[in-house]
């Protein structure tokens, strides 16, 4: 029982990484736009509040929590949306190619991370000295009347911020109406131009608040799963990819993200918790959210729904004079 | 005709594009509670001047009225808010959403969205006009004549006054023309105005209580649809025969090369493409195909040329030198070659069906020879030969064989591809538009070059638009009118009236007349 406790933490604060992850793609990808930088997005956000934090906490004698933790958030949400906003202006104003301009951000975020983490944690005193423990405290800091239930005691606010978001962007675009332009901006670019809807607005404003919200799992992941340190070892890499892979999974819907998530947390700490594995069969366990995503792709590819198929102009840039 | 103020009046207006004049100082008037219908030939500028009206173009030139109030319109939002909608022949719909959000699409109003709220005020209007849209069914389960009542809804919900349709039964079973027809009759007492754009004589007469003609981009007339008819309609349509001196040499023993039987197409949707199509293409001689476009003209060569999964009716190949007959049904491409039946086929669409616009002229001479030959590696001399010997023979204006070959223009794309079809020296060639969006002088040579196939024996089929060219090329035209044929008629000596009247009216056993 105790071990089936703890798998489902892991697998909750696994979980919550890519939910932030996926959201803020699936919000990006109903614009029409494949972001495939999410990785990169995640390690700035993660690297840009951890650096935040890391200066306060150097710069004063008493560093107070709260402060830290508003710090981290918003250098973490600054650093994304601007990530956002070079990817939108390469690929919407500059019609670049979405695929590369996405990979290449990846790649670009993970080699900024990893060199100012490796700065600070040179200035901290040595490899793995880097440490934000007040700011990572508030972050991990749990609901009161909550640390009694089982599951959730250990579980800091973000995690139901993830949830949250993701009911919210649900609501958004199933029931408003700018969530119904949007969605017809990710369809037919053409049909909503002519309707009057803004697709460079739109697709501008969609990809940089997804962004935002892709950059939050990068700093969960710094301040929550790694308790507020930094290691070069492209953990967050990983992790982005399978939140790539998850949007897939939950078929660009924000509410089925959210199991889709935990069920990936599951799958992927599932080898911790079966005894008797060795570290090359360890690694075998690790691809189940890889083949799930695989299996619900067949089955979706096979069925064929319209609603279960990506926004028809994904990927594609918009010119009006194409018609 | 209606006195009093006019609900949209255009005068004046001008539109060219580069050196093409599409609209050349136009009226038009249209006026609440009628049915106007815009009647003219492929290229005769209807469009152009519906589009100036709806926001898609920027006149040049001319002045724009609404209810009396001169207007600038300069965007599909403008065209909103002054009360007009237009129905585009190719729909704007997002399929994965429903009838009522489509609808509703880039509207303003509150943020959350009241479907219900949507749903019944939809319904409201099907029930004032006869319409039955289910709100809540995807646009992606719809038929054809499903979107389009959406699409008609869609301006209504916008408070249109003023509706245009371009060519609204193009797509529509006659079953389905009689409902949009009760529609619109309904929305015209309703006070509504309504542009009708269309080729069809039979639904101009039968539906609109005023025609207003264009030719060549400039006004040719108006009538009232009571007070006239089809022939009336027909000759200011296509106006007086031009004298062009094309030259047509006399076929010279011609034989049968292939024979269509019968020859029957549904595209994907199941609308019927072709009906029933039979003819004969003879050697040396140039078989002309006239029709409105979209009739089956396109399908008709595709079929032929092996790109149709044939359902229903035969075309037969005769061997020139031997007379042996070969069934080209069920063949694609590739096997109808490995045959021995040497096919050409110039296609309407050059850059997408014919040539590969990012390759350079040598590598496109090799897409029809790059299976020759044993060796792994492909030959490039005898292409980049030939690609030579095309441009030095047909003055392909380049600025080398391996430019791109959409960096070059029109006409010179069209030799390109001309001159690879003709090298394999074919002895069916089929030429789609073959001289649209050309020049004088390029379009004389690729008459030039027809006329030269014709003389060595070749069948020719001559897909043209232009009906004074026809007349003058072809030693014979079918006329084709909604997939079937209407008649085949000799070139020589042919009446432009009575082709026209043969393009715009389906054969007397398929007339369906109308009981409303």
């Amino acid at each position: 029982m105790a071990q089936v406790l703890s798998l489902l933490q892991a697998a909750i604060v696994f979980g919550t990484v890519i939910l932030f992850g996926a959201v803020g793609e699936i919000l990006t990808e109903k614009s029409g736009n494949l972001n495939l930088g999410v990785p990169g997005i995640m390690y700035l956000g993660g690297i840009a509040g951890l650096g935040g934090a890391f200066l306060y906490e150097t710069s004063v004698a008493a560093p107070v929590p709260l402060v830290g933790l508003i710090i981290a958030l918003f250098c973490a949400l600054l650093a994304s949306v601007l990530a956002g906003f070079i990817y939108s202006f390469l690929t919407i104003t500059l019609r670049a190619n979405q695929n590369v301009t996405g990979l290449t951000l990846t790649i670009f975020g993970s080699g900024v991370a990893n060199f100012l983490g490796g700065a600070m944690n040179k200035m901290a005193g040595g490899v793995g000295q880097i440490s934000v423990s007040a700011t990572s405290s508030a972050y991990r800091a749990t609901f009161p009347f909550l640390s009694e239930v089982g599951v959730l005691s250990s579980l800091g606010f973000m995690t139901y911020l993830a949830i949250v978001l993701a009911f919210i962007m649900s609501w958004f675009l199933r029931k408003t109406r700018k969530g119904l332009n949007l969605r017809a901006v990710g369809e037919n670019p053409a049909t909503a131009d002519a309707a009057g809807i803004s697709v460079t607005k739109y697709k501008y404003l969609s990809t940089c608040v997804g962004a935002a919200v892709t950059g939050l799992g990068g700093l969960y992941y710094v301040m929550d799963y790694i308790k507020g340190t930094w290691a070069n070892d492209g953990g967050i890499e990983k992790l982005g990819w399978l939140a790539v892979a998850l949007v897939i999974f939950a078929r660009w819907k924000p509410r089925h993200a959210i199991w889709g998530s935990y069920l990936f947390g599951v799958l992927f700490w599932l080898y911790f918790y079966i005894g008797g594995l060795t570290r090359s069969s360890q690694e075998l366990f690790k691809m189940l959210p890889y083949i799930v995503t695989i299996l619900v792709l067949i089955v979706v590819s096979m069925r064929r729904k319209h609603e279960n198929q990506p926004p028809a102009s994904l990927g594609q840039p918009y010119f009006r004079e194409d018609r | 005709m209606q006195s009093g103020t006019a609900a949209v009046s255009m005068r004046d207006i001008v539109k060219a594009f580069g050196p093409v004049v599409a609209n050349d100082k136009v009226d038009l008037d249209i006026f609440s509670g009628e049915i106007l219908a815009l009647l003219g030939e492929n290229g005769s500028g209807k469009t152009t001047l519906m589009n100036i009206l709806s926001g898609i173009y920027y006149p040049d030139a001319g002045h724009v009225s609404v209810n009396g109030r001169e207007v600038s319109i300069r965007s599909p939002k403008d065209v909103y808010d002054l009360g007009i909608g237009m129905v585009h022949q190719h729909f704007k719909l997002v399929d994965v959403l429903t009838a009522a959000e489509n609808i509703i699409l880039g509207m303003p109003g509150e943020g959350n969205l009241d479907m219900k709220a949507v749903g019944r005020k939809i319904l409201d209007i099907c029930a004032l006009y006869g319409f039955s849209v289910d709100p809540g069914q995807k646009v992606y389960d719809m038929s054809v004549s499903q979107k389009q009542t959406v699409e008609i809804v869609k301006v209504l919900y916008r408070g249109a006054k003023i509706l245009i349709l371009d060519e609204p039964t193009a797509v529509l079973t006659p079953q389905e023309t009689e409902k949009l027809f009760r529609v619109l009759r309904n929305m015209k007492n309703d006070g509504k105005a309504i542009v009708l754009i269309t080729h069809k004589l039979h639904e101009v007469e039968e539906i609109s209580d005023r025609v207003a003609v264009l030719r060549r981009g400039k006004n040719a007339g108006e009538l009232v649809t009571k007070n006239t008819d089809a022939a009336e309609m027909t000759n200011m349509m296509v106006g007086r025969a031009v004298t062009l001196n094309i030259a047509r040499p006399e076929p010279k023993d011609p034989k049968p090369r292939i024979v269509v039987d019968r020859l029957t197409l549904r595209d994907e949707e199941g609308i019927i493409k072709l009906n029933e199509v039979s003819f004969t293409a003879y050697s040396g001689e140039v078989l002309g195909i006239a029709g409105i476009s979209g009739c089956g003209q396109k399908e008709l060569l595709e079929t032929i040329a092996g790109l149709h999964p044939l359902k229903s009716g035969s075309v037969t190949y005769i061997k020139p030198e031997t007379g042996e007959k070969i069934d080209m049904a069920g063949l694609d491409p590739r096997e109808i070659f490995s045959l021995g039946v040497m096919l050409s086929f110039v296609p309407e669409d050059r850059l997408g069906m014919g040539l590969v616009g990012n390759m350079d002229l040598t590598n496109n001479m090799m897409l029809r020879s790059f299976r020759r030959g044993k060796s792994v590696f492909t030959d490039r001399k005898t292409p980049r030969n030939l690609a030579r010997s095309v441009v030095d023979e047909l003055s392909v204006n380049t600025p080398g064989l391996t430019t791109p070959v959409r960096r070059l223009s029109g006409g010179n794309v069209q030799k390109v591809l001309v001159g690879r079809e003709i090298s394999s020296s074919p002895t069916v060639l089929m030429t789609a538009y073959a001289v649209r969006g050309l020049d004088i002088n390029s379009s004389y040579t690729i008459y030039d070059l027809i006329n030269q196939q014709k003389e060595k024996g070749v069948a020719v089929i001559f897909v043209g638009e232009d009906l004074d060219v026809l007349l003058e090329l072809c030693d014979r035209i079918l006329v084709l009118c909604g997939g079937r044929v209407s008649g085949i008629v000799a070139g020589r000596g042919a009446d432009k009236n009575e082709v026209g009247l043969m393009m715009t009216k389906h054969g007397k056993e398929t007339t369906h007349e109308s009981d409303a």
